[in-house]
This record gives structure tokens, sequence and C-alpha cells, in this order.
């Protein structure tokens, strides 16, 4: 077997074009999914014109709130570029600069404060945004939808804030600050005090008026109490909370370096090992092989043992020009081999039944792409995402190919939060067993001259 | 070499209807008739590529080298590599002495590090002999191993498969070629829709010709050949 193998080995030398596919195609994934999951912390540009004037304050009771910071807020989630015009905004978002801009018109405090008046505007900002691209578009307005929605809670919160201030005035008392003068309060809470303490000197037919006053004032304190939370719940009156059911999903950096290691593993290990077998059948070899010299057994064993090792090579070096751009968790590299081998070793059998039944090696190119591609993205749809019917069925058509497994086993591998690996590796071995029957069930047709 | 009753059917088509023959070491037995008339069908059982409906094949001591009509090798590999992998497939005990041996054999030292691919069919065809030979067999089939071969390459070819037999190795080769069976062929085997209709030397043949179709005695022996099989029914 170790001839053969030697033998794929040097044809695989021999074949200039492969062999630079072999090794640019890892690292060309590499870059490109390194970029990709390294530029998580690029923010999208916005053209950003705030014309509010710089001493504007939203005001609630006559007093000027201090300031929620809307547009720094703004700014930390998008890269914001600053424009002095409208119209420099709008040649920015033409000329593609920018994905959007956001215009802040200078009477948006006023409208916003004209609220709690007897004529309340309609506080407006403008996005301006290039319809060119229906796509971008969505994303624009996603992007502009949460940074309002941000804004909006910053503001209201403050607002609720504000309001729980003077709530707390008129239960205990305090002193009120409003146009430069300090004016005191005396509070629910004092002012029951006091007409408990009047009580017994009052003439006894005034005792129930009082005691109605001081109960009243008891009550309208003991409520208020409890209006103070709500006032503070109505900025974002709906909590989320997270519940993860069903396992914990992997970092999505881990995830994505999972999903280039597997694409790299199938493409190169099902094109290998299909492409191999029917190699041998077109140069004629196979009569000849399995005349006594090889069996049949033996020479699946040997294409899939090829796959397993340039598939091994090719992940592993792909996993070590990712390590460049994310943190790799190595201390698990026992669990990765074993992923990535038993993974390589499903693929291999899987490739070596399509060049079994394919047999000519541009068929099985084109058959491998075939089942390969749409198995491949078929496994990365969530649940959720299609019906629940439709979604059995994908999870039933992804469970007879190794991709999803290999998938499964390799994220398992990389991150040590995630799904345990047994399951995904048992998965795999029964993959082997059954695409190893199947491709020497296939290879019967070898046989015909 | 012996094959009882041989029968092969693919489907309802039946490509050999129980042949029989013998082969005695160092002969030269040429397989000679039309397109579909089995020839390579029974290569390919007595080389055990292919199962027989019916019928054995019984080789006394020893293995059997098989040349099938297209080269069987690899194409990116080197002459030399070739010729060491099927050495190392065939368990030889010092494989570089059996490549350089065949190499001698086959007169293509000097090409021995060339691309297979790069070779003309001729020689593709006589490393394709060299790979058959190193099963060191007792029997050696060939089948229409000088197609596509010029008359240089044929006659250097025949050279080498009659010096096969000279030193006891059973040759049998399938052939279109009718003149070359009677140069070659000590022993003529005549096929056609599956049948074997004549077993013996090339003379015996003639005389057959000339007793079922006299009429075409006179005309060359291909001529005459054809006649022959349409007197048979072929």
């Amino acid at each position: 077997m170790r001839w053969l193998l030697l033998k794929d080995l040097q044809i695989l030398r021999r074949s200039p074009l492969q062999a630079v596919l072999l090794v640019v195609y890892p690292i060309l994934i590499a870059v490109l999914v390194g970029f990709a999951i390294s530029g998580d912390d690029e923010k999208p540009k916005v053209a950003f014109l705030n014309e509010v004037p710089a001493d504007s304050r939203i005001s609630v009771g006559g007093e000027q709130l201090p300031s929620s910071n809307v547009s720094e807020r703004i700014c930390r989630r998008v890269e914001c570029v600053d424009v002095a015009s409208r119209e420099e905004a709008e040649a920015k978002v033409s000329s593609g600069e920018v994905l959007a801009a956001l215009v802040l018109p200078a009477n948006l405090v006023d409208r916003i404060n004209s609220l709690s008046t007897l004529t309340p505007g309609v506080p407006e900002v403008e996005v301006l945004v290039s319809e060119d691209n229906s796509v971008k578009a969505g994303l624009v307005d996603d992007r502009i939808d949460a940074l309002l929605a941000e804004a909006n809670l910053a503001v209201a919160r403050r607002i609720a804030k504000e309001g729980s201030r003077y709530l707390g005035l008129v239960i205990n008392g305090g002193k009120l600050e409003l146009i430069g003068q300090t004016f005191p309060i005396l509070g629910l809470r004092a002012s029951a005090e006091i007409l408990a303490a009047l009580e017994p000197a009052l003439e006894p037919q005034l005792r129930p008026a009082l005691k109605q006053v001081r109960e009243f004032a008891d009550e309208a304190r003991d409520n208020l109490d409890v209006a103070g939370p709500l006032i503070d719940r109505l900025a974002q009156p709906i909590a989320v909370k997270k519940v993860a059911v069903g396992g914990e999903a992997p970092p999505l950096e881990t995830f994505a370096i999972a999903v280039a290691a597997t694409f790299t593993l199938a493409f190169v290990t099902v094109l290998l090992v299909a492409g191999s077998l029917a190699l041998e059948r077109e140069e004629n070899a196979f009569p000849r092989l399995t005349r006594g010299l090889v069996s049949r057994e033996a020479l699946l064993a040997e294409k899939v043992l090829l796959g397993v090792a340039v598939g091994l090579v090719v992940t592993l070096l792909l996993l070590a020009g990712l390590a460049i751009f994310a943190p790799l968790a190595w201390e698990r590299f026992g669990l990765w081999l074993a992923a990535i081998v038993l993974g390589a070793a499903a693929l291999a059998a899987a490739g070596a039944a399509l060049g079994a039944a394919a047999r000519e090696v541009r068929a099985v190119a084109l058959l491998a792409f075939m089942v390969t591609l749409p198995i491949a993205f078929l496994s990365l749809i969530p649940s959720g995402a299609v019906g629940s019917g439709l979604y059995d069925v994908i999870g039933v058509v992804t469970a007879l190919f190794p991709f999803k497994p290999t998938l499964e086993a390799i994220t398992a591998a990389l991150d040590s939060t995630g799904d345990g690996i047994g399951l995904p590796l048992l998965h795999l071995a029964v993959l082997i067993a059954a695409y190893g029957l199947l491709a020497r069930l296939a290879l019967r047709r070898f046989a015909s001259v | 070499m012996q094959a009882q009753g041989l029968v092969k059917r693919y489907g309802e088509r039946e490509a050999l209807r129980g042949v029989s023959f013998s082969a005695a070491p160092g002969e030269l037995v040429a397989v000679i008739g039309p397109n579909g008339a089995g020839k390579t069908t029974l290569l390919s059982i007595l080389a055990g590529i292919l199962a027989a409906d019916a019928g054995a094949v019984d080789v006394e001591g020893g293995a059997v080298g098989w040349v099938p009509q297209q080269a069987a090798l690899y194409r990116r590999l080197t002459v030399e590599e070739n010729l060491l992998l099927f050495a190392r497939l065939e368990r030889h005990q010092d494989p570089r002495a059996s490549v350089e041996q065949m190499l001698e054999l086959t007169g293509l030292g000097e090409r021995r590090g060339e691309i297979v691919a790069r070779l003309s069919g001729g020689n593709q065809q006589r490393i394709n002999i060299a790979i058959g030979l190193l099963a060191r067999p007792r029997v050696l089939l060939l089948d229409e191993p000088s197609v596509g071969l010029d008359p240089r390459q044929r006659a250097r070819l025949w050279e080498f498969v009659s010096g096969l037999a000279d030193d006891g190795t059973t040759v049998i080769f399938s052939t279109h070629d009718i003149q070359e069976a009677e140069r070659y062929g000590g022993r003529l085997l005549v096929l056609a829709d599956g049948e074997s209709l004549f077993d013996g030397s090339s003379a015996a043949l003639r005389e057959a010709v000339r007793r079922e179709a006299p009429e075409a005695a006179d005309r060359d022996f291909e001529t005459a050949f054809v006649a022959y099989l349409h007197h048979r029914g072929h």
C-alpha cells in the first residue's frame, strides 16, 4: 500500500497546478477568513452633521438636563466622518465614501423640549442613504434604526432619571434648584409626620378630618414609592433575558475558522480521492493492480490514507495561517488531530464512493462539486431559518454526508466551551464504514472492460 | 495453460460459447477473429480480470502475465518509476535490479527518466509488456500488442516476444492481423461470435481454408480467411 501511496504523491507532485492549488488554496482561504474575522472592529463609515448648538440641552420641568452625549454614543458604534454641510454629506454618500449620512438638525433639541408643552413638535433626524443597492440599503436601515433606538433610549433614561428625582422630592422632601434659586420641599413623609403630631392638639370634632388628610399623605407616599421604579422602567419597559438552550454556541470567530477548515478539508479530500481513484481506471491500471497485486479493499484504504494525509497537511496549514489572525487553542492540538483525521477519513471514503461511481476524472470533479457544495451550504443553515419540516429534512440529508459532523467535530476541537467532540467523532466513524462499503460496492463496475 | 468450456454472457449476448484450448510451455498461440469474436473477453478470463459464467482455467504452477490492449501504466510517472512501482508490488527481492533488467530488455535504458506520457505509443507498449513480464509469468497474455506500432517497432516487439517463448514462456496473443498471426503464431485459435472455429497450425488453417472455401484458395490469405469465415456462417 505504501508504494501506491508513494506513487500517488509522485503523481500529485507532477501536476504543478494541482500541487500549487493544494498549497495556495488553504493560504488564500486563511487570509480571507482571517481578514474577515479580524475585521470585526472595523466600523462602517457614516457622515455626521451635527447642527445642534453646542449649548442646547433637553429641559424637564424648566430645568436643563446634563448632556446625554448622543453624538458621542453614535460615533462609538460607527466611524463618524464629520462634514460641514448637508451638500457635503450628500456628496460623500453618492460617491460611496460613506455608507450613509446622519444629520441632526439645529432645532432637534427645541423640538424635543416642545414635547412637554401644549404645542408639541416632532423631533426628527435626517438619514441620507444611497438606494442603488438593496442589500446595502437594508444594512444601512438596520444600522441607523439600531443607532436611533440607542439614542432614544439614552435620552429617555436621562428623562426618567430626572422624573424619579422629582418624585423623590415629593415623597421625601428636600431642596429644589430652579432658575438659580433653592426652594425647600417638605415632602409627603414629613407632612404626614407633622399632621400626626398635630392630631392630639386638635379639637376632637376636627380630628376625623385631619386623620383623613394624614391617611391620604401616607397612602400617597406608599404608592408613589412604587411609582419610582416604574418610571425608571419606562425608559426600557421590556428587558431581554437570554437563555442558551441546547448548548452554548461557539464564539463567531471560532465557528468561522471551523467552517473555513471544514470547507478546505472537504474539497481537497473529496476531489483528490475521487479523482485519484478514477485516474486508476483512466490509466487502465485498475485491472492490472487488482489481478492479485493489491486487493480492492487495500486500494480503497490507500486512497483514504492519501486523502487523510493531504487533507491533514492542508488543514493544519490553514489553521496555522489563521492563528496569525485569531488566537487558537493549541493546547487542544490532540483533539484537532482527532477531528481532522476522522473528518478527512469520512470525506475521503465519500470521495472514494463518488470516484468509483463516476469512474471518469472529469465526471468525478463535476460530481464532487455538485454533491459537496450544496451539502456544505445546507449544513450551515441554522435552526429557525427555515420551516421545522424542511429543517428536519435538511438535518437528515446533512447527517448522511460527512461535512456537518466534520464541522461539528472541528468546532468542538477548537472551542473548549462548546459541545463535546465524542458524538461527532462517533458519527464520522459510522460514515467511514458506510461510505467504505458503498465505495467497495461501486468498485464492482470498475472491473467491466 | 488449459481452458475448458469457457462461457461468458453480457446480458442476452453470449460473448464466449464453450471455448476450450490448451497451450504448452514455449508455445506462441495467436487468437484471431473479426471484431466482437470474443478475443479480448477470452484473454481477460484467462488473465483473471473477468470471471467466466461457466468453464474453468488451469495454469500449471505459475503466474499469468497480462498485457492489456491499452497501455496500463501511469503516464505521469517516468519509465523507471512505473517499472519500480510494479516490481515492488510484485514483491521482487531486488526491485531495482528487476527494473534494470526490464530496461535492458525493452531497450529503454536511456529514456528511463522520461515521463511516460511523452513517449511514443510503441515505447509505451514496450513498457506495458515489460510490466506484464515483471510478474515473471509462465504464461504471458498479450491483447493486440502491435496495434498502433510502426513496422520497425512491430519487428522489435515480435523479436522480443519470440525470445520469451524461446525461453519457455507460453505466449498467447490476440490480433486482427492475419499475416502477423500466421508469421508469429505457432498455433492459431480462430474465434467468431464467441465460438472456437479452428485450433491448429497456420499450415493446417490454410488447408482448412482450401477445403472449405476453394473459390478463395488462390487469393491472399486474408481474403481466403474471410471467405472461410463466411462459409462457416460468420
